[in-house]
């Protein structure tokens, strides 16, 4: 069967042939277990950093394998055909982990990136609080200077790996009156005096990840672990992001993919009316759409993931449309395998009800797709005023 | 420590069909991968390697292009692989196959242990690691589910799993080991293995370089004819014979006595 071309080199097949057999053989096996217990998947992380995937993004300086967004891309879609939760703990690390490959001194890359391109930690991404979501300015958690330390209070809500990870990549106010230019990016790691974990989420979906709140308490850093500089906080969090959601773009791929696979094996199998109900052409229609979808997720993800390694700057737009369309197809497949599979797509013993309950947080995290309308809209407008 | 795993091709059980009238597997637009068992021999190998130091060298006996499977054991953590190809040695039976690895192995002493799955899943004689370990003069145990080194590092202290239950066997190297699929779980391979695995370079060993007997190999060498094949019936009554030594041996002589033997 023809599959589109989409030029990969032997190496980015490489990922692709690695990460699809460790969602085989690694992820498929336990994912409902996972699902069940929301038990956190340390054994998959341990197989995911023998084989290296931890470093996909990081320079070889620093022990990884000089990848970039593509590479990363291919390697969460092939996860997540799998499992979401467990590839959204794996791509939380990278989310984490982008702060201080873009904005860390030569001193923090160095402390930080080999343990985490080796996997041998986690990192987790601390911007989300109880009254700040979509509005990320409005966060609370506040950063006072005392000589050679900040000191840090606030709760973080809704933390990817909270609890879990070693490292954290925490965004808070340092000049409340500054607004956007008020904030500051730090590295705390687990163990800090006055760092804690808070309770933990019990969630529709994406259940074996953890999500946990982080809690401040006069938590003192020294000074070092300011990332960029005092007042950056914001802008290295919408860059981080802007690499990221791509990913999440890619996450929706294989999830899609995921579910579409279950829904035409099904449809070939099950009789009613004497026929398969592949052949009726209701199903075919909807089967139809959702391959079609798929295939334009993804080659809007791969494209948008190439444009930013080719060194695009001016990448939100692109990166938010990536998020957008991507999340919003699986949202669609996933519910629409499940009506293919009829009462048993309901049921538990069958992998779809946990694919559409999953496929939403995809439509909210990392940037509700309401906001990413609203980013692509700002940047029309912003275009077209240059015209 | 100098570690040598022999690995086979196998068609991939996942994509293979059977002729049925011919009673065949159909082996073409079949994909080939390492033969199971194959791969918790390398993991094995790889495991000993990393807790007591040494060298992995993955051999194996087919046509060009084995070398895949020699990649992916490099892949998987192995150090070198060899790949033993020449048209000599084609229609090789397990006679002339365990003559060809035997010079292989011969040509990279000294070696210290030789591990084997515990058969193919296509051949499924489980005759090669035997076999070969008869030609090579060493001992051998066949059926390895567990093994550690003695504090020597020259003994090996091996679980060995029979039908019911198992045996604890020591064996001092160099030996030859079977292993079976509970041993371990074999590892992913890592990207920097496989990308170092790319661009490793294969050495490819003919007969000539083994200086091997032409007519010892290949069809020249092969005995073997299958005429049929079938899947042999447990007819027979098994027993396990309770008790502290004495009795068990009572009541063997019992059974003995009773089935007329003594
Ligand atoms: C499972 C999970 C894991 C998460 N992991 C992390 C993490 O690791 N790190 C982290 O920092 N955060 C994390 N988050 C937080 C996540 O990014 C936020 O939930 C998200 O940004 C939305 O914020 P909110 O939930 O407060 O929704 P709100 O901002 O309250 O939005 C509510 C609704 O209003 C809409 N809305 C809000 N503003 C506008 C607007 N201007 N225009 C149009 N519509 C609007 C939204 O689209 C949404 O539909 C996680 C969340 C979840 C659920
Ligand atoms: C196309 C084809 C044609 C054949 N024709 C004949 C024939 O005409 N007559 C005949 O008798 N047999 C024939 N065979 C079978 C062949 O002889 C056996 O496959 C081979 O000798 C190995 O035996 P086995 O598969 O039973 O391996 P086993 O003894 O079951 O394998 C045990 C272990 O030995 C090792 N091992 C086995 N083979 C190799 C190898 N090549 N290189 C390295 N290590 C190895 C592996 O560690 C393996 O796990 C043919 C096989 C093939 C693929």
């Amino acid at each position: 069967m023809a599959k589109v071309n989409y030029f990969l080199s032997e190496e980015q097949q490489m990922i692709v042939d690695l990460t699809r057999q460790i969602a085989e053989e690694k992820i498929i096996p336990v994912r409902a277990e996972l699902d069940k217990t929301e038990e956190f998947p340390w054994d998959i992380m341990k197989d995911m950093a023998q084989a290296d995937l931890f470093g996909l993004y990081i320079p070889d300086e620093y022990g990884g394998l000089d990848g970039g967004c593509f590479e990363n891309c291919l390697a969460v879609e092939q996860l997540a055909y799998g499992c979401v939760a467990v590839t959204t703990t794996f791509a939380a690390s990278a989310l984490g982990g982008y702060p201080i490959l873009l904005f860390g001194s030569e001193d923090q890359r160095k402390q930080y990136l080999p343990d985490i391109a080796a996997g041998k930690k986690l990192v987790a991404f601390g911007l989300t609080e109880s009254n700040a979501g979509s509005d990320a300015a409005g966060i609370q958690t506040s950063a006072v200077e005392d000589g050679d330390y900040w000191v840090l209070n606030g709760t973080k809500q809704w933390i990817t790996s909270g609890g879990e990870a070693e490292i954290y990549t925490i965004i808070a106010m340092t000049d409340k009156h500054k607004g956007p230019r008020g904030a500051s990016a730090f590295i705390v790691e687990k163990g800090d005096p006055g760092f804690s974990f808070g309770k933990k989420e019990r969630k529709m979906g994406l259940r074996a990840s953890s999500t946990r709140e982080l809690l401040l308490n006069d938590c003192r850093i020294p000074k070092e672990r300011l990332l960029g500089r005092r007042g950056l906080g914001f802008i290295i969090a919408l860059k981080t992001l802007d690499l990221a959601r791509p990913g999440i773009g890619a996450i929706a791929v294989g999830l899609a993919q995921a579910a579409l696979d279950q829904a035409v094996r099904y449809a070939k199998e099950r009789i009613q009316f004497d026929q398969p109900i592949i052949s009726f052409q209701a199903i075919q229609h909807m089967l139809a759409d959702m391959a079609t979808e798929i295939e334009a997720s993804r080659a809007l993800v791969y494209s948008v993931a190439r444009t930013i390694d080719s060194g695009e700057k001016d990448i939100a737009k692109l990166s938010a449309m990536a998020k957008l369309y991507a999340t919003d197809a699986a949202m669609k497949v996933t519910t629409d395998a499940v009506q293919i599979l009829g009462g048993y797509g309901y049921m538990q013993d069958y992998p779809v009800e946990k694919m559409m309950r999953d496929a939403k947080i995809l439509q909210i995290y990392e940037g509700t797709n309401q906001i990413q309308r609203n980013v692509i809209g700002q940047a029309l407008n912003k275009e077209y005023a240059k015209k | 420590m100098k570690i040598v795993v022999c690995i086979k091709q196998v068609p991939d059980a996942k994509t293979v069909r059977f002729d049925t009238e011919k009673g065949t597997l159909v082996r073409e637009g079949v994909e080939a991968v390492i033969n199971p068992f194959d791969l918790n021999a390398i993991e094995a190998g790889v495991q000993l390697k990393e807790r007591h130091g040494g060298e992995v060298t993955v051999v194996t006996m087919g046509p060009p292009q084995a070398e895949e499977a020699l990649k992916e054991a490099l892949a998987l953590g192995a150090d070198n692989g060899i790949l033993l190809s020449d048209r000599a040695f084609a229609g090789a039976d397990t006679l002339a196959t365990t003559y060809t690895l035997a010079k292989a192995v011969e040509r990279l002493a000294p070696v210290d242990l030789v591990l084997c799955g515990k058969q193919a899943i296509d051949g499924d004689t489980a005759q090669v690691g035997p076999g070969l370990a008869v030609r090579l003069g060493i001992p051998y145990v066949t059926c390895v589910s567990g093994l550690s080194f003695g504090d020597d590092q020259k003994t090996l202290r091996l679980k060995r799993s029979c039908e019911e239950g198992y045996d604890m066997v020591e064996v001092e190297i160099p030996a030859l080991l079977t292993v079976l699929a509970t041993i371990n779980t074999p590892r992913v391979p890592s990207l920097k293995g496989k990308l170092r695995a790319k661009k490793a370079r294969i050495p490819i060993w003919s007969a000539d370089d083994l200086g091997a007997d032409h007519g010892m190999i290949g069809l020249a060498g092969s005995p073997t004819q299958v005429v049929s094949t079938s899947v042999p019936k447990f007819e027979a009554k098994r027993e396990m014979l309770q008790g502290t030594p004495e009795e068990q041996v009572d009541a063997l002589l019992d059974r003995l006595e009773e089935a007329g033997i003594l």
